[in-house]
């Protein structure tokens, strides 16, 4: 085990014209498993596979441990990598695939044998020790990739979307036996994904990355309740957060967001996690509510009717347990395209949709006009500017 | 509203039997067409089987196709050419210098086109273009200086010029061939080796090499096929008949000075000469076909 540190790790092409990692710095603890989110091409891969020493850093430094590793060779740092495609040796049974680090290494064959057979053990794979990569499930493939990466004992495990080529219910089992492998092997682990319920549902904190700018790290928690910017609130969470601009009206005891035509009620608590609010006091700011922060009225009765809006059901997507509901609502929707650029912050006057999650109970069908009820204690709030969040 | 329509099963049914005997005919005309060719290009091989079981007499003496007396008389004769030297030694001979051919050619042309293909040094790809520039030389022009530089060496009527230069990836095509079969193979398997620590010899020697199988088979039977049927270079260096390969042994049957030739004898050696080509290209017919380099990914 060790800890890994970044400081101002960057990574240009075109002599700098292109920065695929930007100025990232991150420390991840012993025994952590952090998990760089982000969409495609955000650099995150880029930046893992400079941690593993397979691609040259422009700028900044990593350490492992306490060894400073910049210019140290992949096979000396310590470290293991799983690979999207698994890359596993085709022409090799899943004894030498697994055996292969240990072969290079000159490691004793009994000492080999014990090493194998464990990791075999460990992940299930005694019974096909024998057979060739072809001749095994995507799932199997997979198991023997992490085979191969704990075999050698290392410090530190680098995975590069190791569960993307994987169907999506194969996925799900193998996600919950990642995260529960490395926490009985306690070894640090930097896990790459684009898949951010991969994010929230194994790690133990989450570094979302943008354009390779580093936009938050957090606990998965704090990542969905507290983000700290516009990207963040839109990146986490499925259905995405509504965002629409506002204006705050009112004065100390009486706050409320006008949203379109609709005013809604600020509640003490809110205005008491958002201090900073009271500076916005008739200013534009982008204000944010989670699909399921807003209910089916007629579900919640004790709903303040101030903070009620009436809506058109544009679209119903019924997942058993609850249902999405795509609604239309006077409100101006704020796309969020990126967070660190104003301008990329655009008013979108011909869109007010609105994603709720209602619960299994609402009957709402397509067409219909709903009574919507906002959770205004959930609302998050974000500099119409910047982008950033308003907290103090 | 849903229309009603009607149609007649019988006349479906006698169009469909028009249409399969058509594709029938078509298909007769064409096979009539394909072996009537191939009787035409095989003729002389047919025509010299037949000669070649004959007795020496008939062959230019009768004009059938078929022979009237059938004899295996030219096999044992030819065979055994004259004294002491057979064909046993020719074949030995050759197959010597195909064997340490083939091994040169896949030793030495993998290692060059793993350096051109996965590593990174200064001045690559000026030098793999003039690699390739030398596939364009024609043999003529290479052909008085390297056999003034074998003879001053003291190598003329040994193999060795035969062989070294396989030795020295001297098949600039061979080369290119594994090249691009090399680039086709994901980065992603040498990325895992580097990670597990593999050397640059142990990525190519474990990784590259055994995935690259399909590409050495290619080389290993062109090789073969190459060193085996090459007339030329056989004949300027080796002089010693008892160091003469199967091509260049064909020639003593023949008597260029007008006396006797034995056409039997020839005909025999040809057609058993064709068996080891035909026998390794049959036989490693199936590495060619295999590729086996993605079963490991996805």
């Amino acid at each position: 085990m060790a800890s890994v540190t970044l400081q101002n790790l960057t990574k240009s092409y075109a002599g700098g014209a292109l920065k695929a990692v930007n100025d990232v710095t991150l420390d991840i603890e012993e025994g952590e498993f952090l998990v760089l989110v982000g969409p495609s091409g955000c650099g995150k891969s880029t930046a893992l596979r400079m941690i593993a020493g397979l691609e040259e850093i422009t700028d900044g430094a990593v350490w492992i441990g306490d060894d400073f590793v910049n210019d140290v060779h992949p096979k000396d740092r310590d470290i293991a990598m799983v690979f999207q495609s698994y890359a596993l040796y085709p022409h090799m049974s899943v004894y030498d695939n697994i055996a292969f680090p240990l072969q290079i290494a000159r490691m004793p064959k009994a000492e080999v044998d014990t090493r194998v057979q464990e990791a075999a053990r460990i992940l299930e794979l005694e019974a096909y020790l024998k057979r060739r990569p072809g001749q095994l499930s995507g799932g199997q493939r997979q198991r023997v990739a992490m085979g191969r990466a704990i075999v050698r004992k290392p410090s530190v495990f680098l995975m590069d979307e190791p569960l993307s080529n994987l169907d999506a219910k194969l996925r799900v089992q193998m996600r919950a036996e990642i995260a529960s492998l490395q926490h009985r092997l306690g070894v640090t682990t930097i896990y790459v994904t684009h898949d951010q319920v991969e994010a929230m549902t194994m790690g133990h904190r989450v570094a979302l990355l943008k354009d390779g700018v580093l936009q938050q790290v957090d606990t998965p928690s704090n990542m969905y309740n507290k983000p700290r910017n516009t990207f963040v609130a839109a990146f986490i969470g499925a259905p995405t957060m509504n965002l629409y601009w506002a204006t705050l009206e009112g004065g100390n005891d009486n706050l409320g967001v006008r949203l379109g035509s609709h005013l809604l009620k600020l509640p003490a608590h809110a205005r008491a996690e958002h201090p900073g609010l009271e500076r916005y006091a008739g200013k534009r700011l982008i204000v944010g509510i989670r699909p399921e922060d807003v209910a089916d009225a007629a579900t919640v009765p004790n709903t303040d009717p101030v903070n009620k809006i009436t809506a058109e059901v544009d679209l119903v997507e019924a997942l058993g347990a609850d249902v999405i509901v795509h609604l239309g609502i006077d409100a101006q929707a704020a796309e969020v395209r990126s967070s660190d650029s104003l301008d990329e912050i655009k008013a979108d006057e011909s869109k007010s949709r609105c994603v709720a999650r209602f619960t299994a109970k609402s009957d709402v069908r397509i067409g219909q006009t709903v009574t919507v009820a906002f959770d205004t204690e959930r609302l998050h709030f974000f500099d119409g500017e910047t982008g950033e969040a308003i907290r103090a | 509203m849903a229309t009603a329509r009607t149609y007649d099963p019988e006349l479906l049914r006698a169009e469909k039997r028009r249409r399969e005997n058509m594709r029938r005919l078509k298909g007769l005309g064409l096979h009539a067409l394909l072996i009537a060719l191939l009787f035409v290009m095989l003729y002389p091989v047919i025509w010299m089987v037949f000669s070649a079981l004959r007795p020496e007499a008939e062959i230019f003496g009768d004009m059938g196709f078929i022979p009237t007396n059938w004899t295996l008389e030219n096999f044992v004769r030819g065979w055994q050419l004259y004294g002491n030297l057979t064909f046993t030694q020719f074949y030995i001979n050759s197959f010597i210098i195909c064997a340490l051919a083939i091994v040169g050619n896949l030793l030495a042309c993998s290692m060059a086109a793993y350096a051109f293909a996965r590593l990174e040094f200064r001045g690559k790809w000026f030098l793999f273009a003039i690699m390739l520039g030398t596939m364009m030389l024609p043999i003529h022009v290479q052909l008085i200086p390297q056999y003034i530089f074998f003879l001053n060496i003291g190598w003329v009527n040994t193999i060795l010029p035969l062989v070294v230069p396989k030795f020295l990836a001297h098949d600039a095509f061979f080369i290119f061939l594994m090249v691009q079969f090399m680039r086709s193979l994901p980065s992603e398997l040498e990325q895992a080796a580097v990670v597990d620590g593999a050397s640059y010899w142990q990525r190519y020697w474990r990784i590259i090499l055994p995935l690259s199988m399909p590409a050495l088979a290619t080389t290993a039977v062109f090789t073969f096929i190459n060193t085996y049927n090459d007339f030329f270079s056989q004949l300027i260096y080796l002089t010693d008949t008892d160091r003469m390969t199967v091509p260049v042994a064909l020639r003593l049957f023949l008597d260029p000075s007008g006396g006797s030739s034995s056409f039997g004898g020839l005909f025999a050696m040809v057609l058993v000469s064709i068996g080891p080509v035909l026998g390794f290209f049959l036989a490693s017919q199936r590495l060619l076909t295999k590729g086996i380099a993605t079963q490991g990914i996805k």
